[in-house]
């Protein structure tokens, strides 16, 4: 062997490694995404799933629900403080004294972004076009309080002029309600009640055409802060700045970037890495940390939403509403809410969240393990014994996992009973409560509109959000009438007995109130979280820290 | 010793003189040695775990390894090692169930087609193309929701899937034994056929079957995590080594431990599985015997 | 050697057909439909829904259309995520699946083929239980460990890699590494196990006698039928990598197949799980096709036989 030749070959080597060394030691030492975004007015924000598609009237989730507010203005915007409504597209409005008359004033300014102006009439097709019988739109019932829309999204009007929605002239709207709707102003920023620009709606099929392509990047016509730029399936959304928004020069951002991600901790190492300014969701197991380091990048929020085990009243042994209520009462929520989610969630005594616009529940389903103890007894199973094990449903997840484990464990220790646990795919659960082929499962209601009814009526007789096969006719009997009343208290107090037979009869178990969890850089300015998870994106700002 | 002497010596089987190798190669021994140990672990966890498998302590919640606690606990304060004991069980069971049902099905199958060559192998392969395509998540779900969720039905599952590919290895290696002089000799010595099959050609082509099986039980014990996480198979609070591993990656760096301890105990027990298939790979090879 | 691969490839025909009749009434026994949801739809909307997609129809009929439209190479569009139809998402999703099991294969092979062969040169040789240990570490730890732990390491603490996404060169190193390490420690022991065989045999015994240097020995006799039970797990294996790995995927935010064909599943998206099927099904199909090609070549002794 050449001795030469070995030295030329190790010190070509050697300066080989030491220049990789220093090139990729370089590499950390770069600008993040962060800082770059901060500088350049880019807002780069984890939205967890990859949105279906963009289309207000079809979309059903919330990460297209966030892209959509950026796109998008409604009649009203809210305070994101404080969830009042404010003026969006409509300058002021009008209330007639029996609250069934709302009449607006359009702003003149409004625009689209291809510079067309938006009118009244763009609301009414809109709202035509959600109400199509043939688009099956599955949001379409929060337009029901619409005179005749009901009847016209179910097919048995045909004659869209009989609907309570009117445009009197090109800049006054007027709505015409079948019943009372106190959250009717604040509703208009769900994206059920966005306007659509009909041109390009009819540039791409009729009205009522499902998927036509007109969402495309270039396509959408939108009238909010943002336009549709860039949309890469699986790697990012890109909104930028619409001119012709009529606020335009409130709108301190240039961009926006929605990421899809799936994958909690893949999000959480991104914003640590540097390249996110807000996640949408935070992995459990981090919280503590973020905690002990007293990290002002975590925020927990309340959130308009109710973690709750349903039990199927028509198979024994939960027929007996003594024995749901034992293990109601037996579940200890500070507990598992202390030690087993510890993201800020509150334990649930009632099924609507409490302060849900003004309405919290009289009634409560206290923690009394005696008293649990002795209903089970009054029902044939002292100290659990003859009671055959129940099952425990709930879908694929670690947190509704960990959430169950407890549970069960505190009913054998409290009760004496046995639960197994069941774990099923998404789709066979649903199936499965559907079918009623459960005896309790885990479930979740989050609120569309900030209305304790909304909560409420879920457990109407025969309604599809049921699944318990629950049926009291007082119940519906004080919904019904709620839904008529026009007075703020009368309501509350009707929803409130409601509620009340609800928690005493027991076919559901609140666990918890949601809270959001997410990460937030300092960077990022203006973001208010609030319990309906609402942006403002005319607010946010990016500076430094 | 002379020729003469040497033909007088009593035969020595294939088997008897592989066993003999095996219990030469000292790292074989100990592969068998350490899983005949966490067959005994796995059979004696009622007796020796310190704690149920299902005893919570909330408020303690994931702590380190501690005096009480020798490997630490998880989030809802459940003792690891009991929980390690316990999912062993699972995992050493379906690991090595799934796998011979893939291997009785898989070698049978595989050695019938590259010994019946033409059509007949042909058709069986597209049939082996075929079982492949369809998709295995869809397939699982099905099974669970007709069938419940029995463990045994998790050995049928994974069986059903793995014996695909060593199907596939069986037949490559007789297809190019079959051509092979010892076995025209034999099948010429009049031979019947299946007895080639069995006694000659199944044999000679163990190697690479040993060599696949042995990576194929590792497949299946985090196969298996998967499939929990569809709800086939066991069932919380219940837990396998693949799931203690799967929870504790996401604690990876808040709670190491939950990570750590389960990777160990599936790393020892995978590393003792090859050294023991390498030693029976080695033993079993007729052409090592006299040399 | 052309009529059997043209026979071989008219055999596609027909085991395309049972897989995708096979598939089609699979998909309909799990239960759930692409329409179920947390929150009930009316039963208009639904009807509506079932009318659009044709559901409502019988399942013999929905059978008999869907064949149809497919031999027009119409895939139908996807349910879940209708913005584009199944054929556009696969155009779209598979090139990066394609490209992440490429590269992931370059890793096994590189990998695995050197350690393989260095191993079983020198028998029970620290060099050859070092490989293999190696290779074990592979097979032992799994995907979604590896991933986080190299992230975590090359991303957050060294800061030399990004975290996820598929858009720089960059981001494709971990993600490749992920995926193929575990090929790599099989390919690695079968290598071993393979090799192991031939250098036992007579015929490298006279190449050695002859007095030809081990290196030439090793690549040009040996390898030749030692890689005989590494081609043939590289069917299984190509096609694994193609179908890209849902963890992976997951993981490192890379838009892939594999876990689009996943999700599908759980969402009971029935136009894309089957044309997923029939598009990986396809590639199965060729690989395999390739891999037999292959065998023959490397052992001549098996090319005379029919199939």
């Amino acid at each position: 062997m050449d001795t030469v030749n070995m030295r030329c070959r190790r010190s070509a080597g050697a300066a080989f490694l030491i220049l990789l060394v220093f090139s990729l030691a370089g590499c950390g030492a770069r600008e993040t995404r962060v800082q770059q975004g901060t500088r350049d007015g880019v807002l780069h924000i984890g939205n967890d799933a990859e949105p279906q598609e963009l289309d207000p009237h079809l979309v059903t989730g919330v990460p297209e629900h966030r892209i959509l507010l950026s796109l998008f203005e409604g009649l009203t915007t809210l305070d994101p403080k404080t969830l009042e409504p404010k003026p969006g597209v409509a300058e002021s409005w009008t209330v007639s004294d029996d609250q069934l008359v709302y009449t607006f004033t359009l702003r003149k300014d409004a625009r689209w972004s291809d510079g067309s102006p938006v009118t009244a009439q763009d609301f009414v097709y809109a709202w035509q076009r959600i109400l199509s019988p043939k688009l099956a739109a599955e949001y379409a019932y929060m337009l029901h309080c619409i005179q005749n829309a009901k009847a016209f999204n179910v097919g048995a009007l045909t004659d869209f002029s009989q609907v309570g929605a009117k445009a009197l002239d090109d800049y006054t709207l007027q709505v015409t309600l079948a019943h009372p709707t106190p959250s009717l102003l604040s509703m208009q920023v769900h994206s059920s009640w966005f306007p659509v620009k009909r041109a390009s709606i009819e540039k791409h099929g009729a009205i009522d055409v499902r998927n036509s392509g007109w969402t495309r990047p270039g396509e959408l016509a939108s009238n909010g802060p943002f336009k549709l730029t860039e949309w890469k399936p699986g790697l990012v959304i890109v909104v930028a700045k619409n001119e012709h928004y009529w606020d335009a020069t409130s709108v301190k951002l240039n961009a926006v970037r929605f990421y899809p991600m799936e994958d909690l901790q893949t999000e959480e190492r991104s914003f640590r890495s540097g390249d996110l300014h807000i996640t949408g969701d935070m992995p459990i197991g981090k919280i503590p940390v973020y905690q002990r380091e007293n990290s002002a990048a975590l925020v927990i929020h309340p959130y308009l939403g109710t973690y709750f085990y349903r039990f199927n009243v028509t198979k024994p042994p939960f027929t007996d509403a003594r024995v749901r209520k034992a293990f109601a009462l037996a579940l200890n929520r500070d507990e598992i809410v202390q030690n087993v989610t510890k993201g800020g969630e509150r334990a649930a005594s009632s099924f609507v969240p409490p302060d849900t616009a003004g309405y919290t529940s009289a009634n409560a389903m206290p923690y009394d393990p005696d008293q649990a103890r002795k209903l089970l007894a009054e029902a044939g199973f002292p100290n659990g014994q003859g009671l055959p094990p129940v099952e425990l449903l709930y879908n694929t997840s670690e947190n509704h996992k960990l959430i169950a484990e407890a549970a069960a464990e505190m009913w054998k220790k409290e009760l004496g009973v046995m639960v197994t646990l069941l774990n099923q795919d998404w789709k066979v659960y649903l199936s499965s409560m559907n079918a009623l082929d459960y005896q309790m499962a885990r479930s979740a209601w989050v609120g569309d509109v900030l209305d304790p009814i909304n909560f409420l009526e879920c457990f109407l007789t025969g309604g599809g959000n049921n699944r318990t096969g629950w049926s009291s006719p007082q119940y519906d009997d004080r919904i019904a009438q709620a839904q008529q009343a026009a007075d703020a208290g009368e309501r509350n107090r009707l929803l409130n007995e409601a509620e009340g037979i609800l928690l005493d009869e027991a076919p559901i178990l609140p666990v918890y109130t949601y809270t959001r969890k997410f990460l937030k850089s300092p960077a990022l300015k203006g973001w208010e979280p609030n319990i309906l998870g609402y942006v403002l994106y005319k607010n946010l700002s990016l500076g430094a820290s | 010793m002379t020729a003469l002497e040497q033909s007088k010596q009593p035969g020595v089987s294939l088997w008897q003189d592989a066993w003999r190798r095996l219990c030469k190669n000292r790292l074989a021994v100990a592969g068998l040695v350490v899983l005949l140990m966490q067959a005994a672990f796995a059979l004696a966890t009622p007796w020796i775990a310190p704690y149920a498998y299902d005893a919570q302590d909330r408020a303690l919640g994931a702590a380190a390894p501690s005096g009480q606690h020798w490997l630490g606990t998880d989030q809802l304060g459940r003792d690891l090692f009991t929980r390690i004991l316990y999912g062993g069980r699972i995992s050493l069971l379906v690991g090595f169930v799934a796998t011979a049902v893939a291997l009785i099905i898989g070698v049978s199958y595989g050695a019938f087609a590259g010994y019946a060559g033409g059509r007949a192998d042909a058709c069986l392969m597209r049939i082996v193309d075929i079982l492949y395509a369809l998709p295995f998540t869809v397939f699982v779900i099905i099974l669970t929701v007709f069938f419940g969720r029995s463990l045994v039905l998790l050995f049928a599952a994974i069986g059903a899937v793995e014996w695909l590919t060593m199907a596939r290895i069986v037949r490559g290696q007789v297809r190019s034994l079959k051509q092979k002089e010892f076995i025209e000799a034999a099948y010429v010595l009049g031979i019947p056929r299946r007895r080639i099959l069995l006694r000659h050609l199944v044999p000679n082509a163990l190697g690479p079957i040993i060599v696949y099986a042995t990576l194929t039980v590792p497949n299946v014990m985090l196969l298996e995590a998967f499939l929990s996480f569809l709800g086939l198979g066991v069932q919380a609070p219940m837990s396998s080594w693949g799931i203690l591993i799967k929870e504790g990656v996401e604690t990876m760096e808040e709670y190491p431990w939950l990570l750590i301890f389960p990777s160990i105990a599936l790393s020892v027990t995978l590393f003792a599985l090859n050294f023991l298939g390498d030693g029976l790979r080695d033993a079993l090879d007729p052409k090592r015997s006299k040399d | 050697m052309i009529a059997f691969v043209a026979r071989r490839l008219l055999q596609f025909i027909p085991v395309l057909f049972v897989i995708a009749t096979l598939t089609f009434f699979l998909v309909r026994l799990a239960p759930g439909g692409p329409f179920d949801s947390e929150r009930a739809v009316s039963p208009e909307v639904r009807a509506q829904l079932d009318a659009q997609y044709h559901l409502d129809a019988p399942l013999a009929v929905q059978y008999r259309d869907y064949m149809v439209a497919l031999l027009h190479g119409d895939f139908g569009p996807s349910f879940k995520n209708p913005s584009r139809s199944v054929s556009e998402w696969i155009v779209l999703r598979f090139p990066i699946s394609l490209e992440l099991g490429a590269y992931a294969l370059v890793v096994a092979l590189s990998i695995g083929l050197v350690a393989g062969v260095l191993a079983s040169t020198r028998p029970n040789s620290i060099r050859d239980h070092a490989a293999m240990s190696f290779a074990m570490a592979g097979i032992c730890i799994p995907n979604f460990v590896l991933g986080p732990l190299l992230v975590l390491v090359f991303a957050l603490w060294l800061r030399w890699l990004p975290v996820s996404g598929w858009d720089s060169a960059a981001c494709k190193v971990l993600p490749s590494i992920t995926l193929g390490a575990m090929y790599a420690a099989y390919i690695a022991r079968l290598t071993r196990g393979g090799m192991l065989e031939v250098l036992a045999q007579d015929f490298i015994r006279t190449a050695r006698a002859r007095g030809l240097s081990e290196a030439r020995i090793v690549v040009r006799h040996g390898l030749r039928n030692g890689l005989q039970p590494v081609v043939a797990f590289l069917g299984p294996a190509a096609a694994g990598l193609l179908t890209g790995s849902f963890a992976v995927e997951t993981i490192f935010r890379v838009p892939g197949l594999g876990r689009e064909f996943v999700q599908a599943a759980f969402n009971r998206d029935y136009t894309m799980i089957i044309g997923t099927v029939l598009f990986y099904a396809t590639l199965i199909l060729l690989f395999n096709l390739l891999v037999d090609l292959a065998q023959a070549w490397l052992d001549p002794r098996a090319r005379h036989d029919g199939a």
